[in-house]
């Protein structure tokens, strides 16, 4: 598929290298070679040379296309693209969908109640967080932005987990460090989300550089991140350094459409993000549909094949729409209708699209599914009783993990404040903290 | 930014000047070598190390620092990165997460501004921010403080700025031992530390025997050292500095005043201990240094002076001897008077001995 919309003057027909841009791969046909090497410029060695100036327009260039598997309507458009998952697989990515939205209703509620301090939902982009987690083996290593709870549940992190995270107790692998929904866990490969906004995505590049460095190295990093995050000048160095150091890396952007309240139009004004890979930093790219479940797997395994093959990065463009507010902090009918809003959460929904695939094939139960929701609503609202009620890590934990041994400083200060809630102990509520 | 301009200044910068006595006897080497041989000894110790950082392979580094490690450990070790600080430094703490020991050199550490949110928002945090499940074992390195004729951009010490923060150790060697053991114990340490080494003091040789030389020579993080014993004051400074306190020791020593110099070496930690041991046998204290006054490394231990029992040892108030509190003038006579010089040194230590 070429993605020269109009014949680009700039090359004259009889010099012109034509650019194939096929799936995620970048070739070039042989075309006349008329720049002799010893004359190539080190800046742009494969550029012909032209005799009529003429300047390169954006618009020369088509978008890159939208890979789907699915109609709106649940159907397979293309036989040959569709995955052929298992009906249990398919069951599996429907349930943990469901789950993530259930869950995130309720903890979404428990911050407005004030019973959390913050949250944020993953409503509208359930299919990008389970389609490419599914795609990937459990020894990928996940940077994520903050909006990736779906992966976390696709690779086994428990409703009590994610709850005692947001809840800050003792049984938070965090410790009540970090503020809800900054989960991490070792054990299932994902790193600890990070507040600050894009850093993750130059650090992701470094982790894939080490994994390079394996032999025999069977495993890439994965990084998530918004079209938001992708102005930061973290993002460029990222992608320039993925491209140079040659790692393998998929730089997956879920474009949801809305950086906060700022639109994408706003964002940005090339062909988004993708846009940026192949003429921009050299890298492979393939754009898809981020409500169809089955083209963000298929493009996720295509790009693991290809990171692990060429140790070169990718990047997966998702496009969705965030149906979610921002955050528990924002309000976002202050900037985009009720009605927009209420189309993306219905027809274009990404769990509608997959409940109506498997209504196509005989695999969905109406009465299942009503009671695997309201099974989860009862195991959230539970937990949530039960997080709220177990202690806070013990508060002497404040003072460890700054450094790997504790300095002389940090263990007086901590003598200090033992001494201090020794003498006042009356005042505070200690029994709130395990001991 | 004057990337190749400073390199040119470092050489015109080198100079033979010697404080220990032991100088005919031992060997010489300059700490650039010595940081050199640091790095090539954990290279060779250690497969998980690596530098990286703008000019460090092929062109050996901009201060040839990394001055044929390239040709040694080759392209997987010794990393040449595009011009992005934020880039190369959220890369280097990213492969730190995955388990690597990361040497990120800044061409300067004016250019660490450019990076500052990797340094501080994830490699100093991501330990204590992560319970404990990630930490971050990297060494940021580079020269620090005022160079010559490069004006205010590039003539800046970022001692206070790094040791500001919980979660990074900062070192700030002077001379030949210094860089080379605090290099290395910086490279095996397991926490993310901040090595501010001094572009003038690159190609400064001094004497080395064959402890430093050996390859487990390590200097500890959080000690200082007594440069020159002394019993009537305590001149405590860090990095260059500590050759305008020596330079000063050794004038006041012309008037019968014997002054006790103690190196620093690191920054964070602090080793308040081994300075107040020296004040409660001089009952005075300066303290000197080439960054700005304020919130300075001398203000810190001023304030921890006002902490502890040792400040009734002091017979007089402590003196801070900084740098001029305004941007490096470009004009080579005014920064010459911009930064503390032996003269003012002497002059404090007299004032507050209460001399003339």
């Amino acid at each position: 598929m070429s993605f020269l919309r109009k014949s680009v003057q700039l090359f004259n027909a009889a010099k012109q290298n034509t650019r194939m841009l096929s799936g995620v791969q970048r070739s070039y046909s042989a075309g006349v070679k008329t720049v002799d090497d010893r004359y190539a410029f080190p800046g742009a060695r494969d550029a012909s040379f032209v005799n009529n100036l003429k300047l390169t327009m954006p618009e020369d260039y088509a978008p890159i296309p939208i890979y789907r598997v699915m109609d709106r309507d649940g159907y397979v458009l293309n036989e040959q693209e569709d995955p052929q998952l298992s009906q249990e697989v398919v069951e599996k990515m429907f349930r943990d969908m469901l789950l993530l939205s259930t869950m995130d209703k309720i903890l979404y509620e428990s911050q407005r109640q004030g019973r959390i301090s913050f949250y944020m939902t993953n409503f509208g982009e359930e299919a990008s967080h389970i389609g490419s987690a599914a795609a990937l083996e459990m020894r990928d290593v996940i940077y994520g932005q903050y909006r990736e709870a779906g992966v976390l549940v696709w690779r086994g992190f428990r409703i009590d987990q994610f709850i005692d995270q947001c809840y800050g107790n003792d049984d938070d692998l965090g410790r009540g460090k970090q503020m809800p929904v900054h989960y991490g866990s070792k054990e299932l490969n994902f790193v600890t989300i990070s507040s600050p906004l894009s850093t993750q995505i130059p650090q992701a590049v470094g982790a894939a550089y080490a994994l390079k460095r394996k032999p025999n190295n069977d495993s890439c990093v994965v990084c998530y991140f918004g079209e938001g995050a992708a102005s930061e000048g973290d993002a460029h160095a990222a992608f320039n350094f993925a491209a140079t150091l040659e790692c393998p890396v998929i730089f997956f952007c879920r474009n949801n459409g809305f950086a906060i309240s700022t639109p994408s139009n706003e964002q940005y004004r090339g062909d988004g993000i993708a846009g940026r890979g192949p003429m921009g930093y050299g890298i492979a790219t393939v754009r898809v549909d981020g409500t169809d479940v089955f083209a963000v797997y298929n493009a996720m395994k295509r790009a693991r094949e290809y990171v692990l093959r060429e140790n070169k990065p990718v990047v997966l463009e998702a496009l969705a729409y965030r149906v979610s507010h921002h955050s528990t902090s924002d309000d976002s009918t202050a900037y985009r209708s009720a009605e927009e809003i209420e189309m993306w959460n219905t027809l274009e929904h990404p769990i509608s699209k997959l409940k109506s695939y498997m209504v196509h094939k005989g695999w969905f139960n109406e009465k299942e599914e009503t009671e695997f929701v309201s099974g989860v609503r009862k195991q959230v609202l539970k937990q949530i009783a039960i997080s709220e009620k177990k202690l806070k890590p013990n508060w002497r934990e404040m003072f460890e993990g700054v450094y790997a041994d504790m300095p002389k400083h940090l263990l007086k200060q901590q003598r200090e404040l033992e001494q201090h809630v020794e003498a006042h102990k009356q005042h505070y509520p200690l029994k709130s903290f395990k001991q | 930014m004057l990337r190749s301009r400073l390199s040119k200044v470092a050489c015109a910068a080198q100079r033979a000047f010697s404080t220990s006595p032991k100088a005919l006897a031992a060997k010489q080497m300059t700490v650039r070598d010595g940081l050199n041989s640091a790095l090539d000894d954990e290279l060779a110790r250690d497969d998980r190390v690596f530098l990286l950082g703008e000019e460090v392979a092929q062109y050996d580094g901009a201060y040839k620092v990394s001055r044929g490690l390239w040709k040694k450990y080759g392209d997987k070790r010794i990393i040449d990165t595009p011009i992005t600080e934020m880039g190369f430094a959220g890369i280097a703490v990213g492969a730190a997460m995955a388990g690597l020991r990361p040497i990120c050199e800044f061409m300067t550490f004016n250019f660490s501004m450019q990076a500052i949110d990797h340094v501080i928002n994830s490699a100093a945090k991501t330990f204590y921010m992560s319970a404990g499940a990630v930490n971050v074992p990297i060494v940021f390195r580079g020269p620090n403080g005022a160079s010559a004729g490069v004006a205010a951009q590039h003539s800046q010490c970022f001692a206070a700025w790094y040791a500001h923060c919980p979660g990074l150790k900062v070192v700030s060697p002077y001379d030949t031992e210094d860089a080379r053991g605090l290099l290395k114990a910086a490279i095996r340490d397991p926490d993310p530390v901040v090595v501010l080494e001094n572009e003038l003091m690159y190609g400064v040789a001094f004497p080395v025997d064959e402890t430093v030389t050996d390859v487990d020579f390590l200097v500890p993080l959080g000690k200082a050292k007594i440069m020159r014993p002394g019993k009537d004051i305590t001149i405590v400074a860090h990095s260059k500095a500590v050759e305008t306190a020596l330079l000063s020791a050794a004038e006041l020593a012309k008037k019968g005043i014997e002054a006790e110099v103690i190196n620093l070496r690191s920054i964070r930690p602090l080793d308040m201990q081994t300075i107040f041991t020296s004040v409660r046998k001089t009952h005075h204290l300066i303290t000197v240094e080439n960054g700005w006054p304020q919130h300075g490394v001398g203000a810190e231990i001023c304030a921890r002076f006002m902490e502890d029992p040792a400040f009734f040892e002091l017979d007089a108030p402590v003196w801070r001897c900084c740098g001029v509190d305004v941007p490096m003038p470009y004009a080579k006579t005014l920064e010459l008077h911009a930064l503390p010089r032996e003269p003012d040194v002497t002059a404090a230590a007299l004032k507050v001995l209460g001399k003339k």
